[in-house]
């Protein structure tokens, strides 16, 4: 992909690539605590079906996955396994932050072992708020960052560059 | 099999493995490292396997990736302020969670919640219960392989969800119960769709029941598999269903019930002999049909009148220190509160079930097969918010 890289794609296949890209997400679930009983209520039952919005919830490893729900509270112990998880994951890579614990620390903002917030240590896409959100927000977030993956130009991004979205 | 043969086997195992004795067909020691993400362990336990072969050498747990210090943040929340966190201690049954320490700051008080509020409650109570536990009858397949089951229990929770949302407004976490009552009343149809969700939540138990329980892979991969007999299941502190399968007929509601009207209806406590990990899910499944009886007994006849004590507005506990302990979902939960008269506890400790139910696991995984292991740690159902608090 040298056009990719050289950061020259063509607007209507940057477009195709894009809508491709948007519809086939591997997610990794990163379920930590009470918001992962959620993550799996959005992924695995019925009510809330992920799949129909073309996200597959069930890559066997990091290294095969796009996007990385991070879901609960991460503690200072937990912390250097998160990053190792993100770092594992091929680019482009995209995580969602769900809920308050992940998102600044939520009910623990002034706790001794829970970190403030993920990203303080990997970069986030989507925060959804919430303690925990309800599945349906956790389904909102991900057809935000669909959006955005929609509008976003690959050259940017797969160079590492960060995004700015207004 | 003895505990003392079982013991005496796993010792030679380890000397095995270290001197590798074995010349013939020798096998290199190897460490396994499960966790601190994987799907049996329900969260964040990290359980370091030394394995002989297929056989599990030693088994040391790793607690503390979920460690996010409520004793210490309990000491600087006001009493109903610390209802909010401790919601999240065991995030299945999250209401269950609140019952001990507001019966216990109402004990210090001297305030006795009104009957209503203690029959809505017990109500509330057990709806935790089957929260909590449909989701354990539906993982427990996947631990041994089967995966539509879970989806059924997802499916079959959200009737009781729905409940609980629909009394508290909170779907996980209500932080419903307040010092001396509840914080509103039932909404109006309530006891008509609990009934109709408790019919659901009947039908899903014979559904498992045929589903998973007379499933013959289920029972290969479960019964005989980490048998805990009574002493030694006693003597780690197991409670809730983990001791009840080992044959102890032993259950907080109706031994020394306080505050909760558990007294007032007609139930069963269930107990199995075998003390595997088939009699560990056999007897969840009789819970939850159970809590549905008694959730089905107690909307007969909620006794009128008002939820509220009369209880100040600003909440100081008097001096003193109370300890009370309920049957929640997964086990015993206890709180110790220690009062200096403050707007907030001097001391709180939360004595968890599941913490004493995941620290027999360096005995039990003791010399089974690495795929037992994740039986057994499915089997035994603890939540990590409940181990490392």
């Amino acid at each position: 992909m040298g056009l990719v890289e050289s950061g020259k794609v063509p607007k209507p296949l940057s477009t195709l690539l894009n809508m491709s890209r948007k519809y086939s997400l591997w997610v990794y679930q990163w379920g930590l605590a009470c918001c992962a009983i959620e993550m799996g209520a959005a992924f695995g039952s019925p009510r809330y079906d992920v799949m129909r919005l073309g996200v597959i919830p069930l890559p066997a490893s990091p290294r095969q996955a796009d996007l990385v729900v991070i879901s609960g509270t991460v503690t200072d112990k937990m912390a250097p396994s998160v990053r190792r998880l993100y770092e594992q994951m091929p680019d482009p890579k995209y995580v969602i932050s769900m809920g308050s614990c992940a998102n600044c620390g939520g009910p623990y903002w002034d706790s001794y072992s829970v970190t403030k917030g993920v990203d303080q240590i990997v970069p986030v896409d989507v925060y959804v708020p919430g303690c925990p959100p309800r599945p349906e927000a956790l389904l909102e977030g991900i057809v935000m960052l669909q959006e955005r993956i929609q509008n976003e130009d690959m050259g940017e991004r797969w160079r590492g560059e960060p995004i700015v979205i207004d | 099999m003895t505990v003392t043969e079982r013991q005496q086997l796993s010792y030679i195992a380890a000397q095995a493995a270290d001197a590798r004795v074995n010349l013939e067909i020798e096998t290199e020691g190897m460490t396994l490292n499960i966790g601190p993400q994987h799907p049996a362990t329900h969260g964040t336990l990290r359980i370091v396997a030394k394995l002989d072969g297929e056989q599990v050498v030693s088994a040391d747990p790793v607690m503390g990736y979920m460690h996010r210090g409520y004793e210490k943040l309990a000491e600087v929340r006001t009493y109903p302020q610390v209802t909010t966190l401790i919601n999240r201690i065991d995030w299945l049954g999250s209401f269950a969670n609140e019952v001990p320490f507001i019966l216990a700051a109402e004990r210090l008080m001297g305030i006795e919640a009104p009957p209503r509020a203690q029959w809505i409650r017990t109500i509330l109570f057990e709806l935790s219960r089957i929260a909590n536990i449909t989701l354990f009858l539906g993982d427990m397949a996947v631990q041994v392989g089967a995966i539509t089951p879970v989806f059924f229990a997802f499916r079959d929770r959200e009737h009781v969800l729905n409940q609980i949302e629909a009394a508290t407004g909170g779907r996980f976490h209500p932080n419903f119960d307040r010092i001396g009552g509840l914080k509103d009343d039932l909404p109006a149809g309530w006891v008509a769709e609990t009934r109709q969700a408790m019919r659901k939540i009947r039908g899903f138990c014979d559904e498992i029941e045929e589903l998973v329980q007379g499933n013959e892979i289920f029972q290969a991969r479960t019964r005989g598999i980490g048998v805990i007999p009574p002493d030694v299941g006693l003597s780690y502190g197991l409670s809730g269903a983990n001791i009840r399968a080992s044959g102890v007929d032993w259950d907080v509601r109706r031994d020394s019930p306080c505050g909760l009207v558990h007294d007032q209806v007609d139930w069963k406590v269930w107990t199995h002999p075998d003390g595997d990990s088939f009699a560990r899910f056999w007897v969840r499944l009789q819970e939850t049909r159970e809590a549905t009886r008694i959730v089905d007994q107690l909307l007969d006849d909620i006794p009128p009148g008002p939820i509220m004590a009369k209880v100040p507005v600003i909440i100081k506990v008097p001096a003193g220190e109370a300890y009370v302990e309920t049957e929640n979902p997964l086990g015993v939960m206890g709180y110790y509160v220690v009062s200096k008269g403050d707007l907030n506890p001097f001391r709180v400790k939360i004595r968890s079930a599941s913490f004493s139910n995941v620290s027999i696991t360096p005995w039990l995984l003791k010399g089974v097969y690495v795929p037992d292991i994740i039986t057994i740690l499915g089997s035994l159902y603890f939540i990590l918010g409940d181990i490392d608090r």
